[in-house]
């Protein structure tokens, strides 16, 4: 098989793919007798056109973004961490136990601690697999999966045995005190000249850019990046120049986890204000697709963060808008983890024949 | 607690353990010719929606049966057509395959009869109707064995009695026909098998395939045997429950049957927490009951209940020049 251009690599065989996936994402609508260009307006309307509809799609792009570096760092030592889901799960845990338990004086003091415990809390539900699967040998993608299972239970076991207080019916912890509170962007000076209204995306949303930068600084200009990407590239390779494969693995989940586990800010600490049974949502998986569609880049991780947060708000705007039920935007999710994530060698391959149609003429000119 | 409450924690198993039984053998096919497959939660999705709308248009749980195992033979194809044909990644073509299921599932119900997702609740010959074996009623009489025989081995839908029979199926023909030792090597050690002149690519869509049936049926019992009718999500976990249960049995048809009775019966157990706290003496919350397969199956994995070692090309498309 030919090579592409760079270029092409880079930019084109994602976009091709993202196209793909949308064409059948309109099939589908199409066949459920609903108008594609309809449902692409009322998304578009609802969730780029104002500041308000911004407010969402930029709240959910940052938990996004947290889960999608998570995947995309695990990627890059060649293990797939399927597991962002749980260790986002915890990571709620580790905001809630925080929140709730030391009388913070300030908010930004609270960010700082409750990012901490996120952190914490994600990476050692990574931690339990990465030894696993570096000690005993046991596949990271199957022992992720459970934990993701196991998390959920162990939540709902704490929701309503420990953390719901007396007399309270739904499990939930108490609402987090005011001191711990995230300013939203519309209490940020300058900021709330765009935001007039009450958005849910939050300070959390610089913490989540600024990981991007720390995780592209960590793989591409640190010793440790090199060991990863050497380790991801080969095993065996990285064995022989004396890269120890087990502290790769650990020290690569604990990160992944941790930067999972940091979702938490966002949406338990920034929007909810208190831990839900089913805080994650579905962020965990998101991730995978964002990381995939991203090229495990981190300035793909958040592009493609801001394509999902669209999707995901203007997803919400279709179910309340047209009759078109929420769940498109699951299909959608779907579509683009299957087209840039498993269909990619028929992507290139369709790219190589077509740049090949092209070759001989400008031979012939030349 | 009393034998009679017994025979019924028994007789929830079988029923729970069934769909869990025929999705682990329908993903040892695909895994023991060397194709990973977390898609089957998807898959049974797909058929029971499938199925549930079959049987509520024609009202014969048999177009439903159909329906399921077509609808789960789509699903099983892409699955093929990425996994063999383009060599994609297995994994993350089965996570897609969940998603597209799991949305595709509720638009597919909501579009076609508007009652937020769900099929319409099925009864009478849209559903599988329980078999009562013959001389259930007389052998009552008999203590111990009598009560058994009636409360637990008979009086089950026909799909429950069908997975036992594809546990025995899946044994001799894994291990006593020319197939099933080519599907064994195919997944050990695919370019052996293309030396030997048999197609590898024939061979891994044949078991992909094979998993699509299975699932379609596993799918098809959730939505019209077990429950009335298709609800969204109702699979709930059960895929990767047999997933578990897959590698618990070390990829083996008779240890899967055993690993999914006893996962069916921790299922049953978490349904009744009252039962459970009777036994034990102490209030055993339902989170770890529910919890408990997945634990095991990383005790499993751990190597610390035996070693599971999955099939050697597992997860590795085949690439046949170099």
């Amino acid at each position: 098989m030919d090579r592409l251009p760079r270029w092409a690599d880079v930019a084109l065989v994602p976009l091709v793919s993202l196209i793909l996936a949308f064409a059948i994402a309109a099939l589908v609508i199409l066949a459920i007798g609903q108008d594609p260009w309809e449902a692409i307006t009322v998304m578009v309307q609802g969730s780029v056109m104002n500041a308000y509809g911004w407010g969402y799609t930029l709240y959910y792009a940052t938990s996004f973004m947290f889960t999608g570096l998570a995947v995309c760092v695990a990627f890059h030592a060649s293990m797939f961490n399927i597991g962002g889901e749980g260790q986002a799960l915890l990571g709620g845990l580790g905001v809630a136990l925080a929140c709730l338990f030391v009388p913070w004086p300030h908010w930004s003091l609270a960010l700082i601690g409750a990012t901490a415990s996120a952190a914490a809390f994600g990476a050692v539900w990574a931690a339990i697999p990465a030894w696993l699967q570096a000690k005993r040998g046991s596949h990271i993608v199957i022992t992720t999966i459970m934990f993701n299972y196991i998390a959920a239970s162990l939540l709902q076991y704490l929701l309503v045995n420990t953390l719901k207080p007396v007399g309270q019916a739904d499990p939930a912890s108490a609402n987090f005190p005011p001191a711990t509170h995230l300013p939203a962007l519309n209490d940020i000076p300058l900021l709330n000249l765009v935001f007039t209204k009450a958005v849910p995306a939050n300070v959390t949303l610089f913490i989540a850019l600024a990981m991007a930068v720390l995780v592209w600084v960590l793989l591409w200009h640190t010793r440790l990046g090199y060991q990863i990407r050497a380790f991801g590239k080969s095993e065996a390779g990285a064995r022989y120049a004396g890269i120890n494969p087990t502290f790769v693995i650990m020290v690569v989940m604990l990160i992944s986890g941790g930067l999972a586990g940091m979702m938490a800010i966002n949406n338990v600490m920034g929007e909810a204000e208190r831990l839900l049974g089913n805080s994650a949502s579905g962020a965990g998986f998101i991730g995978i697709a964002v990381a995939l569609m991203g090229r495990n880049h981190p300035l793909g991780v958040v592009l493609a963060a801001l394509l999902f947060g669209f999707l995901f708000q203007g997803g919400a705007e279709l179910g309340l808008w047209t009759k078109i039920p929420i769940e498109m935007r699951i299909v959608v999710q779907g579509l683009v983890i299957l087209f840039t994530g498993a269909l990619d060698v028929m992507v290139r391959m369709l790219l190589v024949r077509i740049f090949a149609l092209f070759r001989p003429r400008t031979m012939e000119a030349a | 607690m009393d034998y009679a409450t017994f025979l019924q924690m028994l007789d929830s198993t079988l029923r729970l353990a069934t769909p869990l039984m025929l999705a682990c053998i329908a993903g040892l096919y695909s895994e023991r010719a060397g194709i990973f497959d977390i898609g089957l939660e998807g898959k049974m999705l797909a058929a029971a929606m499938c199925a549930g709308a079959a049987a509520a248009l024609s009202g014969s749980v048999w177009w439903g049966l159909l329906a399921g195992i077509g609808g789960s033979l789509v699903f099983a194809a892409i699955h093929g057509v990425t996994s063999i044909t383009f060599r994609g990644n297995q994994l993350i073509s089965g996570v897609a395959l969940n998603f597209l299921a799991s949305g595709l599932t509720v638009l597919v119900a909501q579009s076609m009869f508007g009652q937020g997702g769900r099929t319409p609740p099925l009864n009478g010959p849209a559903r599988f109707q329980p078999i009562a074996l013959p001389f259930a009623e007389e052998a009552r009489a008999i203590p111990v064995i009598g009560p058994f025989y009636d409360e637990v081995i008979s009086g089950h839908p026909l799909p429950v009695y069908a997975a036992f029979a594809v546990v025995a199926l899946t044994w001799w023909v894994l291990y006593r026909t020319r197939f099933g030792l080519r599907l064994r090597a195919v997944g050990e050690n695919p370019a052996a098998v293309d030396t030997a002149g048999v197609s590898v690519v024939g061979l891994r869509y044949a078991a992909v395939m094979v998993t699509g049936v299975l699932c379609g049926l596993a799918g098809a019992y959730m939505a019209t045997a077990l429950q009335a009718g298709f609800g969204k999500e109702m699979t709930a976990g059960r895929g990767y429950i047999a997933l578990a249960a897959l590698i618990f049995a070390k990829w083996r048809p008779v240890a899967a049957m055993w690993a999914c009775l006893l996962f069916g019966f921790f299922q049953a157990l978490a349904n009744r927490p009252d039962v459970v706290e009777a036994v034990v003496q102490v209030k055993v919350p339902v989170p770890f009951l529910t919890a408990l397969p997945y634990v095991l199956t990383v005790l499993v994995l751990a190597g610390f209940v035996g070693k599971a070692i999955p099939p050697r090309a597992g997860g590795e498309p085949y690439v046949k020049e170099r």
